[in-house]
């Protein structure tokens, strides 16, 4: 991974470009997030009726990997998907899998500056 | 009955031409006037200044949407926003071609209610998610997707 990967992936995005999460078909929670660090703080408060909606649909994959450009984390996010998994565990192992990944890509430049 | 605002006066002459053009638009003057016992030109005169007064807004035609194959779901909206914000949502959906009527509302909170129309389930929610929910001061949205239609019409006067 390279800085620039790492700095598109910790960005803030445009609210347009924002994850909005949705409970079924148009219906809309309120819930938002811009960036992945306030994605992972959503996945933990959100109802988690809305989680299971989005990983179902592909969603998240879909917007990591658009969005944030991270196809890592993407392809994390389809592995789960796979999975099936619901309810706690469901969010359980995504924010594991967002956690490690945000930890990661924050300490990319460090990294690099000490290679 | 007479219908009167600060600018426009209707009198029961005029809401019977209105109720007999939405009934048929095509109707012509010479058979309006003759049902009223009025003449065709004052019939044609009463309909100019209704026209130019926009109490007559235009003619469109009724379709069956099914027949000439533009099959569409229709779905009701209700945004809730922040009460600020609520008249600058409202006049950014009226701007949406997705978007067929917009309403303001109060019950428990001010609110908005909007008819909309897609192609597919998966359109609507692309449109909600990418075109309704970013919008500032929306704080949720809740959709009812419309299965079956027993009336539709407008008040007749």
């Amino acid at each position: 991974m390279t800085q620039d990967d790492s700095s598109r992936a910790l960005k803030t995005v445009p609210r347009e470009k924002a994850f909005y999460f949705f409970t079924s078909i148009g219906n809309y929670t309120g819930v938002s997030a811009d960036s992945l660090k306030e994605f992972i703080a959503k996945i933990n408060e959100v109802n988690i009726k809305s989680v299971e909606f989005h990983i179902s649909r592909g969603d998240f994959e879909k917007w990591v990997s658009d969005v944030l450009q991270d196809s890592e984390l993407a392809a994390e996010m389809k592995r789960l998907q796979r999975l099936n998994l619901t309810g706690n565990s469901l969010r359980d192992q995504l924010n594991f899998a967002l956690s490690r990944r945000l930890k990661r890509l924050a300490s990319q430049p460090s990294t690099r500056q000490f290679a | 009955m007479k219908v009167k605002n600060s600018m426009i006066s209707l009198d029961e002459t005029d809401l019977e031409i209105l109720r007999a053009l939405q009934k048929d638009a095509r109707e012509t003057y010479g058979s309006i006037g003759k049902r009223l016992g009025i003449a065709h030109s004052t019939v044609y005169d009463r309909i100019r200044r209704m026209e130019e007064q926009n109490v007559i807004k235009g003619y469109t035609v009724c379709m069956d949407t099914d027949k000439v194959g533009a099959r569409r779901i229709t779905a009701v909206m209700t945004v809730y926003a922040d009460p600020k914000e609520v008249e600058k949502v409202a006049e950014q959906l009226v701007l949406l071609p997705e978007v067929l009527e917009v309403y303001t509302s109060v019950s428990e909170e001010l609110l908005i209610i909007a008819k909309v129309s897609a192609l597919s389930q998966e359109e609507l929610h692309g449109f909600i998610a990418e075109k309704v929910a970013p919008m500032i001061g929306v704080t949720r949205i809740r959709t009812s997707i419309v299965t079956k239609k027993f009336k539709e019409s407008q008040f007749s006067p």
